[in-house]
């Protein structure tokens, strides 16, 4: 009666020191992620036409397009990652990058200057932090 | 009879690291009353509809939980398109049964992990948050993310499982739910687990029918009501019986939970076999004029969405019934009687999600 229970835990005991880790033992080893995993928006500038579709449709109101400014601007703490913009960007110039959201001490707003290609094919563009 | 002295419990506590807050009044070890009182994290989500766009409100519904949330979507999305009159794709259906039953098997393996935990048998709690990690890896591979899938909107689903991809995760679930089974095994024969649920928090079927118990915690006193026998996604269209265990007490609470796990691995086969192919969504036209409740079960019991839309893109009215909610009166009756040590376990067994309740 007694040995039954005594086989069967032995069993689990001998796979859980044997089998190897159940973690991930990040950061030993490098995070691995899903084709489809979604993580920070990234935009590429050189596309992007400023038609502020994607700050209208943003459910939580991260997005902020200047027009004017010719500047677009994500808050990454308010961002909710769920690719709307992604899905529904006329130019396909936001794409989400394929980790997870790393963690921030403060708030990030992420500023991008969008400058159209000019007639010579030089392009401006530039990243700043605000 | 001693002297009766009114001690807190929470809403900090170590068995429950949400806010809910339990005046329980004493006599001896023995607990007379039990007053409850929510209110802790209240985040106004349900008057955001004045301000938001009927479709966006699916990610808001979405956030109402942290474990159920794929099934919050669904309700807020079941009811803007019966009112609209929306025939949603068979495929995004069976897709919505499919996500729905991972949420369910996560959400259970997490309770299961709690109660073992509860229980003191810290070995099973890692066991099976070990498997429960596998099945958020299929939510995350299907869908994008691990707990907030955001897979669901008005009019069908976002996201569209591949044939190689649904036949890789059927293959892994093969593997998980064997190892679930000797996981599941040990909360039904283990002595510990047996000896510490067993007769606690005892309620009759006639005490949850009148209380109006949802959820496992009504399966658990042998009332065989079970949301999803409506049909609503594609449940219309697979086999499956409400699970129940009719001694009423935390131990039969618990196999409900154990045994519906083996039903959704089983309904997750059924529907990945019969799944149809075609679109997964239809473009919405128009604003939602009208009133629906939406029913459907959650892991911890059933959801009732009541939405009313006035012709605009703002909705009129959003208010949500959460399983917790209704499961608070059965608690508090189940609390009172019982020993002082017990009162964790008890509160335990109704799977209680503050977040829910409060919204």
């Amino acid at each position: 009666m007694l040995l039954l229970p005594i086989v069967k835990m032995t069993k689990t005991v001998m796979k859980s020191l044997l089998g190897g880790s159940a973690c991930k033992m990040y950061p030993l080893r490098p995070p691995t992620f899903f084709g489809g995993t979604r993580g920070p928006v990234e935009i590429d500038p050189s596309k992007c036409v400023l038609c502020g579709l994607c700050a209208k449709k943003c459910p939580a109101g991260a997005i902020a397009v200047d027009r004017e400014g010719k500047t677009w601007e994500i808050d990454r703490l308010k961002c909710i990652v769920c690719s709307l913009c992604a899905d529904i960007c006329p130019k396909k110039c936001l794409v989400l990058r394929n980790d997870y959201t790393p963690p921030v001490t403060g708030e990030t707003k992420d500023v991008f200057r969008i400058e159209p290609v000019s007639k010579e094919g030089h392009q401006d563009q530039g990243k700043s932090k605000g | 009879m001693g002297k009766r002295t009114v001690i807190p419990f929470g809403p900090q506590h170590p068995v429950l690291p949400e806010p809910i807050h339990l005046d329980l009044a004493i006599e001896d070890e023995r607990v007379v009353e039990a007053i409850p009182s929510l209110g802790f994290v209240h985040r106004g989500l349900e008057l955001l509809v004045e301000k938001m766009d009927f479709q966006e409100m699916v990610f808001v519904a979405e956030r109402i939980c942290g474990i159920c949330s794929f099934m919050h979507g669904l309700g807020c999305s079941l009811g803007i398109e019966e009112i609209m009159g929306i025939e949603v794709p068979e495929r995004a259906r069976y897709l919505r049964t499919i996500w729905s039953e991972l949420s369910r098997i996560h959400s259970h393996l997490l309770w299961l992990g709690l109660a073992a935990d509860a229980a003191g048998f810290e070995s099973l709690f890692t066991h099976s948050w070990r498997v429960r990690e596998k099945i958020l890896d299929i939510a995350e591979e299907t869908t994008g993310g691990r707990v907030i899938f955001g897979a669901c909107k008005v009019g069908g689903t976002r996201r569209d499982i591949d044939g190689e991809t649904l036949v890789r995760v059927l293959g892994r679930m093969k593997d998980i739910e064997a190892d679930y089974r000797s996981i599941a095994a040990v909360f039904r024969d283990d002595y510990s687990m047996r000896h510490r649920f067993s007769g606690v928090g005892v309620m009759s079927r006639e005490e949850a029918r009148e209380l109006g118990a949802v959820g496992p915690t009504a399966r658990g006193s042998g009332i065989a009501r079970d949301t999803r026998e409506l049909g609503y996604a594609a449940y219309g269209g697979l086999d499956f019986e409400p699970v129940i265990e009719d001694a009423g007490d935390c131990y039969a609470r618990c196999m409900v939970r154990v045994r519906e796990v083996h039903q959704s691995f089983d309904l997750i086969r059924q529907a990945a076999a019969k799944i149809p192919g075609g679109p997964v969504e239809v473009k919405v036209k128009g604003f939602p004029e009208g009133e629906y409740f939406s029913r459907l079960e959650q892991p911890r019991g059933e959801v009732i969405y009541y939405i009313r839309g006035n012709g605009t893109k703002f909705l009129d009215r959003f208010r949500v019934r959460t399983p917790t909610f209704a499961n608070i009166g059965p608690m508090v009756k189940m609390l009172a009687g019982c020993e002082l040590a017990d009162v964790p376990v008890i509160v335990l067994s109704i799977d209680p999600c503050i977040s829910c309740a409060e919204r």
